[in-house]
């Protein structure tokens, strides 16, 4: 490497640089959080939204679905799990067959995945679809580009 | 090894290596359950078993990273481990946690973010086993010899505890929860784990090739400059679907692409270094895994993340198999060829042996390498198909998936061949070679 540029040269450019750099970022961090913040005015974490995110959490559905294309691969997409059973047309229908769904798992068929069984009561299948149709109306940027997920 | 403390690192790079096996084993379990469904299908759900291989992943590469760390310091700083005492009960303390962890699982005690499952008390045991860990290395160090190395060492180790206190951050608005979530990821493995990567690199570029200090911290500074002024704001390449504003599809796309110079750095540092050391070490095998690392974290993280990284590609395949196949490349790359490298180059110092086991190790270099390389193409052609057939055509998730049998197959193939890599270096660490014991029984008289 270049004789011009000394150790404590580059020491110092590195120090300096990473500051910079992650102030930035905080400071663009602040500034989505901020906005996140102001969108859930008119969009807010209910206590049921909540609850439903709880419920999601403690039988880690995450390890085999993704929601807004994270977690894992195993399953469908369940950030748009709403829109998909037509949520936004006939919201009733769409949160029966969700906990409908839900309680006939496992569906047992041979040669496909499965769904393990989750005793799930019934105010916290109410509010695991409310913390769905929450999910789907975050503005994603229009991902997924598909209603398929 | 020049001093005695240093033999701690036994302990962690024993554990290690005992963890590494379990997340092949587990990985071979959800592999077989991707292509025959119902097996153990109510026994071990896929999740769990899952949680358990990536769990364990993390937990050996940070653990070889504090065997690592234990071997580094003392030689470097010139002085005696702090305490060799605490990084005993450290280590006992951390494999506890980590096989509550396990057996928990295996009866659905657990939390419910991805990659960060343990139980809130678990997660505060490792806060402890870190701060033990940065306590013991830091104490060493500041009684001792500062060198650039240990520097950027103990800055990455103490990233990597910091911004792990943001696993313990779980807001109820989703959209947060992600934001941070990803601070302990991506910060993790295209931040501070880069400074750990780089360092251990470093030490081992000294003492493999025999190349000036000089030289080697300089261009130590400029690597870990590229990771982190390309991988802070990187970050935002997983902010564009998140829910937050568009603007991250700019940075991130921008700052991402970037994110591919430290990685080629590496490769140009580590050749040259072995071009102009020309020092021929006798530990061939550690060499070639230094070599190797460089190269597949280059295309693991470089080459497979900038494939999916601008926000127009991304928005295409954004959570299919593309992200499983860079996920398995770019960790096996960086994280777990740099940890390989340190063993093989530790292991024979430690216990005092001639690097007798090297064809056997390489023979697992090769294998393991090849079974990854095989699974990563395999995952690859998977994800595109997949990206196209759900969405640019709109087919359903389970649908397009009966699509894929043929690439789980070869995955599943791929699997059982780094296994068998697997197995190779293990045995080749922990087995003394034939040829020394022949050695040591013609030297010692019969007694
Ligand atoms: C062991 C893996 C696994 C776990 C854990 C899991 N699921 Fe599933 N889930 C599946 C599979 C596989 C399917 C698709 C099954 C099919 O189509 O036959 C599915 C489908 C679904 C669907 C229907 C999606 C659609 O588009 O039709 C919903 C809703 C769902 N799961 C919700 C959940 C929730 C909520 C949890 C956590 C409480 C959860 N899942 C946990 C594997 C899992
Ligand atoms: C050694 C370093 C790296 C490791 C270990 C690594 C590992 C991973 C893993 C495991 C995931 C999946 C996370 C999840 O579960 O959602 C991921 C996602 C991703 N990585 Fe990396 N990565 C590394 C470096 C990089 C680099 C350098 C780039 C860009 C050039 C990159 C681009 C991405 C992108 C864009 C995603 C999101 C994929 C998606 O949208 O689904 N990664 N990485
Ligand atoms: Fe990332």
């Amino acid at each position: 490497m270049s004789e011009t540029l000394t150790k404590s040269a580059a020491r110092n450019i590195f120090y300096g640089g990473t500051a910079f750099f992650f102030v930035i970022f905080v400071g663009l961090v602040a500034h989505s959080v901020s906005t996140v913040n102001e969108m859930a005015i008119n969009h807010p974490v209910t206590p049921s939204v909540a609850r439903g995110k709880e419920v999601w959490e403690k039988h880690a559905c995450i390890d085999c679905h993704t929601i807004m294309g994270e977690g894992a691969y195993f399953a469908p997409e369940l950030g748009n799990v709403w829109v998909r059973y037509g949520g936004r047309d006939d919201a009733a229908g769409a949160r029966e067959s969700l906990k409908l769904w839900v309680k006939n798992q496992p569906s047992g068929i041979e040669g496909r995945r499965q769904m393990p069984h989750f005793d799930i009561s019934e105010p916290d299948l109410d509010a695991l679809v409310d913390f769905f149709k929450w999910t789907s109306e975050v503005n994603t940027q229009n991902w997924p580009p598909k209603v398929s997920g | 090894m020049k001093y005695e403390s240093q033999k701690v690192a036994l302990y962690y790079i024993a554990g290690a290596l005992g963890l590494f096996v379990a997340q092949i084993l587990f990985g071979l379990v959800i592999g077989t359950i991707v292509v025959v469904p119902n097996f153990l299908s109510e026994l071990l759900p896929f999740n769990i078993a899952r949680m358990i291989h990536t769990n364990a992943l993390i937990v050996w590469l940070l653990m070889g990273f504090f065997g690592s760390a234990y071997y580094l310091i003392p030689e470097e700083a010139e002085t005696e481990l702090y305490s060799p005492k605490l990084a005993i009960i450290q280590f006992w303390l951390f494999l506890f946690g980590a096989a509550a962890a396990v057996v928990g699982y295996l009866f659905h005690i657990h939390e419910g973010r991805e990659f960060l499952e343990q139980p809130l008390w678990i997660k505060l045991v490792i806060v402890v086993v870190a701060l033990m860990f940065l306590f013991n290395v830091s104490m060493t160090v500041l009684k001792g010899r500062k060198t650039a190395i240990t520097n950027v060492l103990l800055l990455g180790l103490w990233g990597i505890a910091v911004f792990f206190l943001f696993s313990l951050y779980n807001p109820s608005n989703l959209i947060l929860d992600k934001v941070f979530w990803w601070w302990v990821v991506h910060l993790w493995v295209e931040g501070v784990w880069e400074l750990v990567m780089a360092s251990i690199l470093a030490f081992l570029m000294i003492k493999l090739t025999g190349i000036d200090r000089e030289v080697v911290e300089k261009w130590l500074y400029v690597i870990i400059g590229l990771a982190l002024f390309s991988g802070i704001l990187g970050t935002g390449h997983h902010y564009y679907w998140i829910g937050l504003p568009a603007y991250w599809q700019w940075i991130g796309s921008v700052f991402s692409t970037l994110e591919v110079a430290p990685f080629f750095a590496m490769v140009v540092f580590t050749f040259m270094m072995v071009w102009k050391g020309g020092r021929s070490h006798a530990n061939k095998a550690a060499l070639l895994w230094s070599l190797g690392c460089s190269v597949f974290a280059f295309f693991g993280a470089g080459v497979w993340g900038f494939l999916h990284t601008l926000a127009p590609v991304n928005y295409i395949t954004h959570g299919t198999q593309v992200t499983a196949a860079h996920g398995h490349l770019a960790f096996y790359g960086a994280y777990v060829m740099i940890n390989i490298a340190m063993f093989t180059y530790a292991m024979p110092n430690l216990l005092k042996r001639e690097p007798y086991n090297q064809i056997l190790n390489m023979w697992g270099f090769w294998i393991t390498s090849s079974g990854v390389t095989f699974m990563t193409f395999a995952l690859t052609f998977a994800g595109v198909v997949q990206s196209h057939l759900q969405r640019v055509l709109g087919m359903g998730f389970m649908e397009v998936q009966e699509q894929l049998g043929l690439f789980y197959w070869m995955r599943l193939g791929a699997g059982v061949v780094t296994f068998v890599g697997v197995v190779l270096i293990v045995w080749s660490l922990v087995v003394p070679g034939r040829a020394k014991a022949a050695a040591r029984a013609a030297i010692q008289p019969a007694e």
